[in-house]
């Protein structure tokens, strides 16, 4: 067995230990073993990566109790891929935090490690009931780093934050009840074994479970009608942890992905691709309504929240059609997605900071300080993000957008995602036009000279840009990037390997007949 | 049996589901919590229900009841109560901070409102004398 596997999450738990008892009065000793730990972190998923790159599904059973009586880990492509963005999401966004906003409420550091371990944890686990404690892990984290800073806007979204999350909470066992009561198992890997043997008169029952489950996801994800949570939360929250948080929507897409692809894929019998009908209008939706709602915004915050809802968006009519290629493409775009919308929130704040007062607001106002620098870095941000040539964002939707060629859809998926891209484009240029050239004709005032003069801290720059690197490797280093994300799309629509690693071989399931060569193993 | 636990549990999240739509955030929280308790029993439930059959396998005995439903209940029982406890915490911290218990953050103003004047004028926000006690604990 190899234990490695439950490092991401046993040391983000033991240093967030450490963090609150030990190191709570010294906040330079707890910004040095945040950011070691999170390396650390970091580290390991790479290592990880480059096992599960061979195509070897690891398995790692909790207390030693084999499944599916047991919780277990399990390491696929996906899993290992999520560990990695998360790693380098949470360095940058903990990079940035520490140049002032980890001192604005107390245990920051210390929730930002429950953070990464609830997000590990539910990259992790192979248990559906297991991924509903993570969620919980995970949200509690959260909740706690939404409200970081407080003041009465944050308090009054959060609370809603809160509410949504609890009940979504509720919904989830609801679906677990359900799958559980008419199969007996809450394993995925023998969910996916189990499902296909379900009788047609429980089928109700257990579709039924399958899609609380997908509004559940959806939630997480601020599918439409359910994202309304999302521009309130992620523009009241501070824009260190609306950049962490870009990669909360991303937990649902993986859940969305992971469990419809491996319980209710193509060997589900009647409930297979249950999830497909439902989606693919809702994620459509998505993508106008975060569009159009960008379009509409007044402030900075605001229409990078409304991004992030758009590329949800994105990414799900990827995942909707449930074809291989198009797969692929999603979640080349959810890497995409998560880094260029964090930059985004990050530098919105920064250009606020040097707009003075009210500067997040899209009103005429004085050239910002440093003015050529930032639109710079807008600039290139709000390409990547629309989805011009030549940063990723524009490698990710022509990837999609070719995956679904084959589907019965193509034509109104083409049309929606070519017609809000322009609309984002055009958000986009009407911010980045106010904030950067129309400035030309406010005169300077007082304010704006004494912004001009001040010297900023060069590490908040430093992350944006690195953020904006990371999208540029991800365009050089596209050819690479999808053949290991077309062999994870692969393993997810071919799961009998991830399914014979957790429960030993499966007779019914493996067309070749390995069967003889390990009896043992055999349930 | 069966007919007893399905319309408590039906019950239960009807009683959970409207209160959840109230414009109060305390009976919000009691909502969800009357969710919380459908959803344990919910749970419960599909292990199937038996009366007089121990939790675990023995040879013995001809049948057992299912223990994972229980062990699955008793988590979503600590996680809830610990949700609760958070909750409760947040909606208080809320109501000294921003001056209102309405879910929207402010007092609506029509004349229906158990929070208006017979007369239909609105209450004034409630401006709380512990705001300087809350705020200084941020």
């Amino acid at each position: 067995m190899n234990h490695w596997l439950v490092v991401p999450v046993i040391l983000p738990a033991l240093v967030a230990g450490i963090l609150i008892l030990a190191l709570r009065h010294d906040i330079l000793l707890q910004r040095i073993t945040s950011i070691a730990s999170t390396v650390a972190c970091l580290g390991v998923g790479i290592g990880l990566l480059v096992q599960a790159a061979g195509g070897i599904v690891e398995v790692y059973e909790l207390g030693n109790w084999p499944a599916p009586f047991g919780i277990v880990f399990v390491l696929d492509r996906l899993s290992a891929l999520m560990l990695v963005l998360i790693g380098t999401l949470a360095l940058f966004v903990i990079l940035y935090a520490i140049n002032g906003w980890d001192r604005r409420g107390r245990h920051f550091h210390a929730l930002f490690q429950f953070q990464l371990m609830g997000l590990n944890g539910a990259f992790l686990t192979g248990d559906l009931f297991n991924l509903f404690v993570w969620f919980e892990v995970l949200l509690l984290a959260s909740y706690g780093l939404m409200l970081h800073g407080s003041g009465a806007a944050r308090l009054k979204a959060g609370t809603h934050y809160v509410i949504i999350n609890l009940t979504g909470s509720t919904l989830f066992l609801v679906g677990v009840a359900l799958i559980y009561g008419v199969t007996g198992t809450l394993n995925m890997a023998d969910l996916a074994v189990k499902i296909p043997a379900v009788p047609v008169e429980d089928q109700a029952i257990l579709q039924a479970g399958g899609v609380i489950l997908l509004l559940v996801f959806g939630v997480k994800a601020a599918l439409v009608p359910l994202h309304f949570w999302l521009p309130t939360t992620y523009s009241a929250t501070s824009p260190p942890i609306a950049a962490l948080f870009t990669i909360m929507t991303k937990v649902g897409a993986y859940a969305i992905i992971r469990f419809y692809t491996l319980a209710f894929g193509a060997d589900a019998g009647e409930a297979s691709w249950l999830a497909g009908p439902w989606l693919l209008p809702l994620a459509l939706l998505t993508v106008v309504v975060g569009m159009v709602g960008a379009l509409a915004c007044r402030s900075l915050r605001w229409l990078v929240a409304f991004v992030v809802v758009g590329s949800i968006g994105v990414i799900l009519v990827g995942v909707a059609v449930f074809e291989e290629r198009a797969m692929a493409g999603a979640l080349y775009y959810l890497v995409h997605s998560t880094l260029a919308s964090a930059s985004l929130f990050l530098l919105a704040e920064l250009i606020a900071e040097r707009r003075g007062q009210d500067g997040d607001s899209l009103t005429l106002k004085p050239m910002p300080a440093q003015g050529d620098l930032m639109s710079g870095l807008f600039f290139l941000s709000a390409i990547a993000v629309a989805g011009l040539p030549p940063l990723s964002g524009f490698i990710g939707k022509l990837l999609i957008l070719d995956g679904v060629r084959d589907s019965g859809h193509a034509a109104l998926i083409w049309a929606t995602i070519l017609i809000t891209s322009l609309l984002l484009i055009v958000a986009l240029a009407r911010a980045g036009s106010l904030v950067f050239w129309k400035c030309r004709i406010a005169e300077a005032t007082r304010e704006s000279r004494e912004l001009a003069g001040r010297s900023y801290p060069v590490l908040p720059i430093v992350v944006v840009a690195g953020l904006i690197g990371s999208s540029v490797a991800l365009t050089v280093f596209a050819g690479p990037a999808m053949t290991y994300l077309e062999a994870a799309s692969d393993q997810l629509f071919r799961p009998t390997d991830y399914i014979a690693t957790v429960l030993g071989p499966q007779p019914v399931l493996d067309p070749e007949p390995t069967l003889a060569a390990s009896p043992e193993a055999a349930p | 049996m069966e007919l007893v636990v399905a319309s408590g549990i039906g019950l239960l999240f009807a009683a959970g589901t409207y209160l959840l739509l109230r414009g109060r955030t305390f009976t919000v929280v009691i909502g969800l919590t009357m969710l919380a308790y459908g959803v344990n029993a919910l749970l419960f439930a599909m292990g199937r229900l038996h009366t007089d059959m121990p939790p675990v396998l023995s040879l013995d005995l001809p049948a057992y009841a299912d223990p994972l439903p229980q062990a699955l209940v008793l988590t979503a029982i600590v996680i809830a109560f610990g949700m609760t406890a958070f909750v409760v915490v947040l909606i208080l911290r809320s109501f000294l901070e921003v001056g209102s218990d309405h879910v929207d953050g402010s007092e609506p103003v029509d004349p229906g409102s158990p929070r208006s004047y017979p007369d239909g004028s609105p209450r004034p926000p409630i401006k709380s004398a512990s705001r300087g006690a809350a705020g200084g604990r941020s």
